[in-house]
Parts: structure tokens; C-alpha cells; sequence
């Protein structure tokens, strides 16, 4: 059973034999950090920038008291997610932007994810009212100008192209052409190259020579492992970048790489692209990303809402009802009504970790409108039914589909899903995070 | 010189030689706690899993004890070998006529590429190949691999942008029949694996090829990024739950990364490695060989 199993259930193992004490001891911390350091490694992040990290947060947590509410998983659990995101610096998605036109310029391995970034950022300018120009200096990559100009077109943005030629001319003159028809950003796509290849790695100078970009942004694969040190390093000490950009964060990558580069460049994470759609492109969250790289989702905030959402008493009656295995129609749609409460389905759903791929959560399943119908028709079952749903037929689920305005099929639907969700608790029950 | 022995030559650089490293650390303590601790920095920073990395030279280290071993090289090949058990249990790929190979992947990992080198490959040792456009959904990916078939000369089947990609596979699967083609080579748009409704379309490509080609060697080959980390184990999990993987094709090799992962993935999955990129030229793909593989590990 992998869903749960990070490293939060690890610390939990580790300091379920000690209660109450007052500090963090030096030993615990130790044992503590070891695991800390794997969870670290397994999300991919470099393994020099993991001794470095533990070995700061090891001497901040030791002698540290424990806070009242807290256990001492939490406790440790917080002083690594606000290291990671200190590491990881703020928010700060903004682009510099000079005396028109501003030149944005992309580099990055092959298969990063740059041509489609290019199209992305270009819509995004667009929308946010400037002109932009997209042009396409990758002559090696096969169609990698014609990838450019579909991108393009789709985004709205005009493409400056010269075919095979050579791509610092290109650059120049791709920056010349904005200045004659009034372009006031362009943004240079490149090839893709190896940061070891010599050659390339000198074109990439040569453009920057020519056109003096405002930002030079190293767009990066958020699935890179170990190497992910030595890329960030190599070029940024050649180009001097200015940002980084995560693609593909719509997977399941715990995204490690992020922690190592920001960690060698010390350059801002400037986006992250997550999706197909041009429109997928997002500002990077630190927070967000730290509690990737630990493999737990959002489950801070996670608690912090259900403190907020559910009484005391509520909680511990949920918790024995997790126990017993007894959760009946009813309590389903209590829980619905909680979540309700903590922010929408959608917002819990996305700060649980693992829940994306795992359970095959879809659009439909989350709709919130669909929510209000889940309500009317548990509100339109007896009492009786509510505990004791084998005992509801077709000609109850008839009655039921009529009184609540809907169909026997969403009635089943439920049933179905109602079905699931016990399932799922009892996967859950074991699992101490989950107990509020 | 073959390509391992070009890698090296760039890893010593890089990597500030292991072996030296090694050396040192003997010089100091011989084969303590420190020793093997390198080992496993050694393996982690090659993207071999934590858990394989430790179990593997747990292993190693207890060997040494019980065979009271005082000697860095021969723990070193000790390891060696173990790596080398692990990856090799597969032999070359034998691609028999009539073939369909279907080629996988998330975005971004150089299936089309790989696909040009392959038809390339196959041309070279003297059987006719056809290649199937199935990634309709990015841009230009048939201009892309156009562009490969024609550097290969081999014929190649393509519906516009947006197609239906199970219809450009059945058209193509028509074709290869109809011409006795040896090998038929799909290419598909990467997809991540989380990414339910691609993994359907996948799934649907998967069974046109089972109905309409069912007396031919169909092999489904994961292009992997040999720059990923540890995600490359949930790639092949998902897309060999989804449609059965027979082997990997590692791409960018020629980089600084190792590609460790299937070490791990060997050790758990047993997908075999059957082909390694190594480079943008339509000759760099090879047979894998798990010997050269490790080498270029030290």
C-alpha cells in the first residue's frame, strides 16, 4: 500500500515509542533525519544538496521544544517544509521587462519542454497586453520551426522564422524585425543541447551577445533526477540565467530537481508548466513544491482546515466509525457537508498526496453541482435505508430517484461510489495523519 | 571507439573520477563505514533508487566480511558484477517478420527520434519498414518524423494534425499487409502516464494492432529519458500496466547521465533495456549492453 506510506508514516514509526518528551534529543533527530534523507533522495533531489540540507535542519531542530499541539512527526515534519521552502525562495514569477522590445530567451536539454513554453509564454504576454514576437532559432531538431509556428498560430502570436540558417543571425535580426513592426517582447526559442556540447553551449553565448536578453530562462523537465545539478550549474555559470521554469508538473514526479537547482543556481523558479494546453502555465508556489518533494501533499494545510471544520467531538465519533468500519449513507454525507466546509471537494482532494494518479479521480466525479444532487437523494432515503443500503431494490431506488429529482442510475451511481469511498477508508484507517 | 568509451572519457571529466575517490578514502580508513558509504553515493548519484542501492551493497558488504576481503578492487568488481546480474537477464532484441513495434513515452523523451534511428537500423540490415504518424496531437510530430523517414528511406503513413490515432495505426497496419513490410514502426504522442484519458487512447491503438495484425510479432518498447530520475519507475509501471511493456529504449545516453534507474527497475519490474540512444545522428542507437552500461557507471 504505497499511498500513505511517506514519510510522514516513517517519522510516525520513529517516534511512536517516545511520548511527551519535552525536546527533540540529538539521537531522535538522528534517526529522524536518516529518514528525512531518503524521502529527500527518492524525490530526486541531488544527494550533495540532501547532506547539506539535513545537516542544517538537523541543527536547527535539535534542543528545539515541542510545541503543545504538535507531535514530534509534525514537529519535524514542519521544520523541513519551512527549510524547503526558505530553500526554495518566494513567489516570484515576475518578468523583467526593458525599453522594447524586451528579449526573452529559452535554453535548456533536449526534450525539455522549450518550443511549447515559447507558445505559452507568448500567450500568456498576449493576454496580459503586450506584443509579442516568437522566433524560432532551433535549427537542428527536425519541424522543430514548424512545431514553433503551429504553436504560434494557436497562441496568436506571429512567428519570425529564417528556415536552416544560422541561428545567431537569426536571433539579431528576429530582434531587429520586432523593432521595425513594433513587437515590444521577443521571445527566442532554441534548440535543445547537452550542457557537455561544446559547440552549442558557445552558440548559446554567441545569441546572448547579439540580442542582450532581459531574461535568459533555463526550462527544465521536473522529472530530471540526480544530473539535475550539473545541467542548472553548467548553464547557468555559461549564460548567466535569469530564471528557471518546471515542465511537465502535471505528472507524478515528486520534482526533487527543483530543490537541486534552486539550490546551485540560486536563481528564482519563474513558472511551471503544467498541462497540454497552452493556458497551462502557472506561477511557482514554494509551499506547494515542498510538500511535493516530501511526498505528502498539502496535509499541513490539510490539518490546519479540519481543525477548522470539524469539532472535537465530531472527530473522535468519525474516528471510531473509520475503526468499526461502520460508516453508513448518512455520515457520507456529513463528510461531503465537512469538506464543503474546509473548501470544496476539489481543494481537499488536491492537497492529499498521491490522489491524483492513485484512486482515478475524474472531473465528473468531483463536480460540486453533483454534490447537491448526492445530497438529495441520500435526504430522499429512510432512515433505515441510510444504514442499511443492501436493503435498497429497484423499487426503493425508483422511489427514491423520483423524490430526490433524479434518475435510478445516478442512484446506483451513488450507491457505487459510496461503495468505493469505504473502501477507501479502510485503507485508511490505519493511518495516523488521517485520524481527525 | 565505441560510445561507452567516449562517455567515459567525458565522465572523468565531469565527475571528478569515482575511482579517485575511492582511492582516497581506502588510503584513509580501508574498507570501513566511509568505503562503502561512497559506494552508495556512488549508486544514488547514478539514479539507482535508494532501496536498490542499499540492498545491493548491504549485500556486498556482507560478502567482504564473511570472505574476510581486504581489497578496494575486488569489492569493487564484486559490485560490479552484482549490478551486471541484475540488468542482464535478457537477450538482444530479435525483431522477426512481420513485426509491428509500438514506441511509448512521456513527452519530451525522443521517441520520434529513436523511431527515425530504428527504421534506419532495420533498412540496414536489409528489411523494408514502414513507420505509422500516431501522434497526431503535437505540433508538427509528423513533419518531425517525416523528416526521419525520408533520412531513412522508408515509407511512412500520416493523417493530419488531430486525427484519430487508432486510424492512422489501422491504415497503416493495412498498408504493411498489403506490402508485406517487415516491420512496422508506431510512433505515439507522448503522454504522461497520469493522464487517464491518453493512457485510454493508448489502449485503443493497443487493441486495433491485436485485431487487425494478429499473426504479427508485436513488440511495445518505453522510450526513457536517461536524464530522469526516480519517476521513470512509475512510466514503465503505469504504461506496462496499461499495455504491456517488452523492453526499454534509453535515450540520451550520451549526456552525463547514467540512468541508474534501471538498475532499480530490473531488480523490480524485470523490463529489459533492449536499445540505447546515444546522440541526434541517425547511427546513434545501439543493442544495450549491460557490461559497457556498468562501466560507465565508475
Amino acid at each position: 500500500m504505497a499511498l500513505f506510506s511517506g514519510l510522514s508514516d516513517k517519522l510516525n514509526h520513529i517516534f511512536s515509542k517516545l511520548t511527551k518528551h519535552g525536546k527533540l534529543t540529538e539521537l531522535e533527530i538522528k534517526t529522524a533525519m536518516r529518514e528525512v534523507r531518503i524521502a529527500l533522495l527518492e524525490a530526486d533531489v541531488n544527494i550533495s544538496v540532501v547532506k547539506e540540507f539535513v545537516a542544517k535542519v538537523s541543527e536547527r531542530a535539535v534542543g528545539q521544544e515541542i510545541l503543545k499541539s504538535l507531535s514530534p512527526t509534525q514537529q519535524v515534519i514542519k521544520i523541513v517544509n519551512e527549510e524547503l521552502i526558505a530553500l526554495m525562495g518566494s513567489t516570484n514569477s515576475k518578468l523583467t521587462f526593458t525599453n522594447p522590445p524586451t528579449v526573452i530567451m529559452m535554453a535548456g536539454l533536449q526534450g525539455a519542454g522549450k518550443t511549447t513554453l515559447v507558445g505559452k509564454l507568448g500567450l500568456m504576454l498576449k493576454k496580459q497586453g503586450r506584443k509579442p514576437l516568437l522566433v524560432a532559432c532551433d535549427v537542428y531538431r527536425p519541424a522543430a520551426i514548424n512545431q514553433l509556428k503551429v504553436v504560434g498560430e494557436k497562441a496568436g502570436c506571429t512567428v519570425f522564422e529564417k528556415g536552416q540558417g544560422n541561428p545567431v543571425k537569426i536571433a539579431k535580426e528576429g530582434v531587429a524585425y520586432a523593432k521595425s513592426y513594433g513587437f515590444d517582447t521577443v521571445i527566442i526559442d532554441t534548440a535543445g543541447r547537452l550542457q557537455i556540447d561544446e559547440q552549442l553551449m558557445q552558440e548559446l553565448e554567441d545569441i546572448k551577445a547579439e540580442v542582450n536578453p532581459a531574461e535568459i530562462l533555463l526550462v527544465v523537465d521536473s522529472m530530471t533526477g540526480q544530473v539535475a545539478v550539473e545541467v542548472a550549474n553548467t548553464f547557468n555559470k555559461r549564460l548567466e540565467v535569469t530564471g528557471l521554469v518546471l515542465t511537465k508538473l502535471d505528472g507524478d514526479t515528486r520534482g526533487g530537481a527543483t530543490l537541486s537547482m534552486k539550490a546551485v543556481t540560486g536563481k528564482p523558479i519563474k513558472f511551471c508548466s503544467v498541462g497540454e494546453k497552452l493556458g497551462d502555465l502557472e506561477p511557482f508556489y514554494p509551499d506547494r513544491m515542498a510538500n511535493r518533494i516530501l511526498g505528502m501533499g498539502d496535509v499541513l494545510s490539510l490539518i490546519e482546515k479540519a481543525q477548522e471544520a470539524v469539532t472535537e467531538e465530531q472527530a473522535k465519533k468519525m474516528e471510531k466509525k473509520f475503526r468499526e468500519n461502520s460508516f453508513t449513507l448518512d455520515d457520507y454525507l456529513t463528510q461531503f457537508e465537512t469538506m464543503n466546509k474546509m473548501g470544496g471537494i476539489k481543494d481537499v482532494l488536491a492537497m492529499l498526496p498521491g490522489m491524483g494518479g492513485k484512486f482515478k479521480i475524474r472531473e465528473e466525479d468531483i463536480d460540486e453541482k453533483q454534490m447537491l444532487r448526492t445530497k438529495a437523494i441520500i435526504q430522499s432515503m429512510t432512515m433505515y435505508e441510510r444504514e442499511n443500503p443492501s436493503v435498497i431494490n429497484s423499487s426503493r431506488k425508483n422511489r427514491i430517484a423520483k423524490g430526490s429529482g433524479t434518475t435510478i442510475q445516478e442512484v446506483n451511481r451513488l450507491l457505487k461510489q459510496f461503495e468505493q469511498t469505504k473502501q477507501m477508508m479502510k485503507q485508511m484507517k490505519n493511518n495516523r495523519m488521517f485520524r481527525f | 571507439m565505441g560510445l561507452f568509451s567516449k562517455l567515459k572519457a567525458v565522465l572523468t571529466k565531469t565527475r571528478d573520477g569515482v575511482g579517485k575517490k575511492l582511492n582516497e578514502i581506502f588510503a584513509k580508513d580501508k574498507l570501513g563505514e566511509d568505503f562503502y558509504d561512497q559506494l552508495e553515493d556512488l549508486l544514488i548519484s547514478s539514479d539507482v533508487s535508494v532501496k536498490t542501492t542499499m540492498e545491493i551493497v548491504d549485500e556486498i558488504r556482507e560478502t567482504a566480511i564473511k570472505e574476510k576481503c581486504k581489497d578496494k578492487d575486488y569489492v569493487v568488481e564484486l559490485l560490479k558484477s552484482e549490478l551486471y546480474d541484475t540488468i542482464n537477464y535478457a537477450d538482444a532484441l530479435e525483431v522477426k517478420s512481420p513485426a509491428v513495434i509500438m514506441v511509448v513515452g512521456v513527452n519530451g523523451v525522443g521517441k520520434t527520434t529513436t523511431i527515425g534511428k530504428l527504421a534506419n537500423k532495420f533498412v540496414k540490415e536489409g528489411k523494408s519498414v514502414t513507420i505509422a504518424a500516431a501522434d497526431t496531437f503535437r505540433a508538427a510530430a509528423s513533419d518531425q518524423l517525416s523528416v526521419w523517414a525520408e533520412r531513412a528511406k522508408v515509407r511512412i503513413i500520416k493523417h493530419s494534425e488531430g486525427a484519430d490515432a487508432s486510424a492512422v495505426v489501422f491504415d497503416a497496419i493495412e498498408s504493411a499487409k498489403a506490402r508485406n513490410t517487415d516491420v512496422l514502426i508506431i510512433d505515439t504522442a507522448g503522454r504522461l502516464h497520469v493522464k487517464t484519458n491518453l493512457m485510454e487512447e493508448l489502449k485503443k491503438m493497443d487493441r486495433v494492432v491485436k485485431r487487425e495484425y494478429p499473426n504479427a510479432n508485436y513488440y511495445k518498447l518505453i522510450a526513457l529519458d536517461a536524464t530522469t530520475g526516480q519517476n521513470a519507475y512509475n512510466q514503465v509501471e503505469v504504461f506496462n500496466q496499461a499495455v504491456g511493456i517488452d523492453g526499454i529504449i534509453l535515450t540520451k545516453l550520451d549526456g552525463t547521465a547514467k540512468g541508474g534507474f534501471i538498475i532499480s527497475l530490473s531488480y523490480e519490474l524485470e523490463v529489459p533495456v533492449v536499445y540505447v540512444g546515444t546522440g541526434e545522428k541517425i547511427d546513434d542507437i545501439e543493442d544495450f549492453d549491460a557490461n559497457e552500461f556498468i562501466e560507465a557507471m565508475f
